[in-house]
């Protein structure tokens, strides 16, 4: 696919019926040897690069390189409407997000059966057949442009736990989350229709080597104090992992979901750092998903981008095989677009930078963190020693054993409590007759087939994990709420290339605006909403609200919608000058060396614009190797020229910023006028530059060139160098 | 109403293990906590279970759903549905997708019904 052109949703939309995913199970990176060069460094843990990437900003002083750390980066994307979502998964892969998670819309997990079509979500996307293969079918495009595999990945829970892990294991999706406890805690799904499902959802899952995210995590998103939770998360990742493992998981694909459970301004290395120790000597061959901290979030994404940054100093002080992300926003909205690519590369540019960091330090065999790492393992053996003593885990959850805000052995007895015979689909698991039968593979538990039945799905000529073909294919069941209704709805917009601001939605229309009001929180809120109101942004809300001082000021951000339409056929767009690079210049210059005479002129000082352009400190021009002669401010023509005979310059830099009574133009023409008198204008270069100044008008009055408000040193010397080659 | 932290106390039986012993332990206890589920899994369905066993029939999951239900109502479920079905086929003589979807609509339940209460159980 042309990196140019965007993903054509309606035709990714088109023959889904047929559409069979590529491959089936998970893909891990493929690291590269330690010491491998890429650029001028050499990497210890990094993975394949990139074909296709947009690297950190700070990479065009490195080449342009993109190093890949050597975990997965998953980024969470869940808009509600997958067409739109699968734009935005395009972007994440760019920036190096290779596990894209899907969040299934509110009240699914209660949902009894398979959700089909494309009906909007809320809070996520209606994860269904259909939902599944368009998204998946994107992926394969993505994945070929950026040239890596990406993991696609939902949730495997609720009471339709079963039906989902058939439908994931037909269609190829690479991970699921999958933890009964999770049902059990915070769905209220009753507790032995989760674990009765859980084996056959487990089952399947193994049977096509999708990695297995538990849910363990949520705890310490749920108790009052995460950070008291620690034993407790042992123990639930524990009962997960051993019952997988009984379901027919294998280690390698079950994954530890751990999240550092403190956030600053408490001392949070101190606190995470032994549990993330204590947790990967505990499951050692199982896989860490290091996910970020979202407990403590709130308006203000600096503050959550440090507190994750924190998060990914202890995956590289510990260890992780996916690291996840939350995006910056997410304790204040559904994420949008750009948040999720500002998640990513949060991920991206810690853990690059802190490649190797366990070859320069390492943590202390004694002290504090052995003796808190010991503690943990204790105190969670002590937990599951309590749960047998009260009859078993059952029997434990009925006793409010889980999330319980003490630390355990301590009990404040405000854990969530469950029953047995309570919660949603109570009473709907039974025994298994002796003649019980299913004639289908990967089938949990007893399963009475006939004598000399060699495989279970022989008895009906093969089942649709083997049998693909017979996977019935529903495409909507709603004529009005669903993709192409939505497609419809802006399909002009869309076919005249109209460009409307989004966050989330094709042309939501919603912007977002920072700004400082000298005053209290409380008015500098209202006025902020005043403002927006002035502006004409409709449903102004204010999203951040951050006081600097109780009088002094007050910083905000704000968020509205504008539904305002720019055509792009209708821009005066000036055409953009492709640069050298600036490998390509100092070449050029070494080769054969440059000087320019510089000055601001006419009655005019000033000097700001022309040392930016010339300063080697600001990036300037003497950067490249260029002599600058520089001869100050308010000079005149006559002398600017005739120190560019003198000192037999290649060009001649004007800044000319005063532009009353069209002095800048006056002050262009004379400069060539006078360079073609002393004969001298077919051989030096004329530049001018200043805030009022562009290249059309600088050409107008007989210059060169002309650079406006802005301008680099960069783009002045790559004009320089091209300029003087085609004047040989 | 809330229990102090005895810790100190309740590790007596641990201070004497090694780190190994230690993570032994630890996994010993979960298999004491995962065995009785993974065997009530193993001995018992559920109508998700059954109507995922359906879907890998291949029967739509708007089939599926419908056809469990009925296999509730007729308390054949534990039966399991695949079952059910192909003993429909059996008795109507038809293709197990024709004989599913005859259940779906509601037809041959008494017939299978009373193939079952012949049979061993």
């Amino acid at each position: 696919m042309d990196v140019n052109e965007k993903l054509n949703i309606p035709e990714l939309l088109k023959d889904l019926e047929n559409y069979r995913p590529r491959r089936k199970g998970w893909t891990w990176r493929k690291p590269l040897p330690r010491d491998t060069q890429i650029g001028p460094f050499k990497y210890k843990q990094v993975s394949e690069s990139l074909k296709n990437y947009v690297p950190l900003p700070a990479a065009k002083y490195f080449g342009n390189i993109d190093p890949q750390p050597d975990c997965i980066i998953t980024t969470e994307i869940a808009s509600g409407r997958f067409e739109d979502d699968i734009r935005r998964m395009r972007m994440a892969a760019w920036h190096g997000a290779d596990h894209i998670m899907v969040i299934r819309t509110a009240g699914q997990s209660h949902y009894d059966g398979l959700i089909e079509g494309s009906p909007e979500g809320i809070g996520g996307v209606p994860i269904t057949r259909k939902q599944l293969r368009a998204s998946r079918k994107a992926l394969d495009i993505i994945e070929d442009e950026v040239g890596r595999p990406i993991n696609f990945h939902s949730y495997v829970s609720g009471v339709a736990g079963p039906d989902i892990a058939v439908l994931f294991a037909e269609e190829g999706v690479n991970g699921a989350h999958q933890d009964p406890q999770y049902n059990v805690l915070y769905r209220n799904v009753n507790m032995v229709r989760s674990f009765v499902d859980a084996a056959e959802a487990k089952k399947l899952m193994a049977s096509v080597n999708m990695l297995q995210i538990d849910g363990a995590h949520n705890a310490n998103a749920t108790a009052r104090e995460a950070w008291k939770v620690m034993p407790e998360l042992l123990v639930q990742h524990g009962i997960n992992c051993a019952f997988s493992l009984k379901a027919g998981m294998k280690k390698e694909y079950i994954s530890l979901s751990t999240v550092p459970p403190t956030a600053t301004p408490a001392p949070e290395i101190y606190l995470d750092l032994p549990y993330a120790v204590a947790l990967r000597e505990l499951f050692q061959g199982f896989k860490m998903r290091a996910q970020m901290n979202s407990k403590y979030m709130e308006a203000d994404p600096r503050e959550a981008t440090v507190n994750h940054t924190m998060n990914l100093l202890i995956s590289r002080l510990t260890s992780v095989d996916i690291q996840s992300t939350i995006t910056p926003d997410e304790g204040r909205n559904i994420p949008w677009h750009y948040n999720n690519i500002a998640a990513t590369n949060t991920a991206k540019q810690m853990l690059i930078g802190l490649d190797g960091i366990m070859d320069l330090v390492e943590l202390k065999k004694e002290g504090p963190l052995r003796d808190k790492v010991r503690e943990l393992k204790e105190r969670a053996i002590l937990f599951l020693e309590e749960i047998i003593a009260v009859g078993g885990y059952f029997k434990a959850v009925e006793a409010g054993f889980f999330v319980d805000s003490a630390q355990y052995p301590a009990r404040n007895y405000d854990g969530i409590v469950r029953h047995m015979d309570g919660g949603v689909a109570q009473d709907s698991v039974l025994l298994r007759d002796k003649d019980y039968m299913a004639p289908v593979c990967e089938h949990y538990g007893n399963n009475n087939l006939p004598a000399g039945t060699k495989k279970a799905c022989d008895l009906i000529g093969g089942c649709t994990l083997c049998h693909p073909e017979k996977i019935i294919y529903i495409d909507e069941l709603d004529e009005e709420d669903n993709a192409a209704k939505r497609l419809e709805a802006m399909a002009e917009h869309r076919e005249k290339g109209l460009l409307r601001p989004e966050v989330e939605w094709y042309a939501d229309g919603v912007i977002s605006m920072q700004l400082f009001y000298p005053t209290s929180a409380r008015v500098a809120e209202y006025a902020a909403l005043a403002l927006a109101e002035k502006m004409g942004i409709e449903e102004a809300e204010v999203i951040n609200r951050l006081p600097m001082h109780p009088a002094e000021g007050t910083f905000l951000e704000l968020k509205g919608k504008v539904n305002i339409d720019i055509d792009p056929a209708a821009l005066d767009i000036p055409e953009e000058v492709p640069l050298l690079s600036e490998e390509e210049i100092r070449a050029d210059i070494k080769a054969k060396p440059m000087a320019i005479v510089a000055a601001t002129v006419g009655e005019d000082e000033h000097s700001v614009g022309m040392r930016e352009i010339i300063d080697i400190k600001h990036g300037g021009i003497e950067g490249y190797g260029i002599t600058c002669h520089y001869l100050g401010t308010s000079v005149s023509i006559e002398k600017v020229v005739d120190a560019a005979i003198e000192t037999a310059a290649d060009a001649i830099l004007i800044s000319t910023i005063i532009t009353h009574a069209d002095i800048h133009r006056i002050n262009m023409r004379k400069l060539h006028e006078l360079c073609k008198e002393k004969g001298i204008r077919d051989k030096v270069i004329l530049v001018a530059g200043g805030t009022q100044v562009t290249n059309d008008i600088a050409v107008e009055e007989g210059m060169d060139a002309g650079f406006g408000r802005g301008t680099h040193g960069h783009a002045v010397a790559s004009f320089l160098v091209e300029k003087r080659r085609s004047l040989k | 109403m809330e229990r102090k932290d005895d810790f100190k106390e309740r590790r007596k039986h641990l201070e004497g293990l090694s780190d190994e012993q230690l993570n032994q332990r630890f996994w010993e206890l979960l298999d004491q906590v995962v065995d009785p589920l993974a065997e009530l899994a193993r001995t018992h369905t559920s109508p998700a279970i059954e109507r995922s066993v359906l879907l890998r029939m291949g029967f739509s999951s708007l089939e599926a759903k419908s056809i469990v239900e009925k296999c509730q109502q007729h308390g054949l479920l534990a039966k399991g549905v695949g079952n059910v079905v192909l003993k429909a086929s059996a008795i109507s003589g038809r293709p197990y997708r024709e004989a599913g979807l005859e259940l779906a609509q509601g037809n041959l339940w008494s017939e299978v019904q009373a193939e079952f209460a012949g049979g061993a159980n």
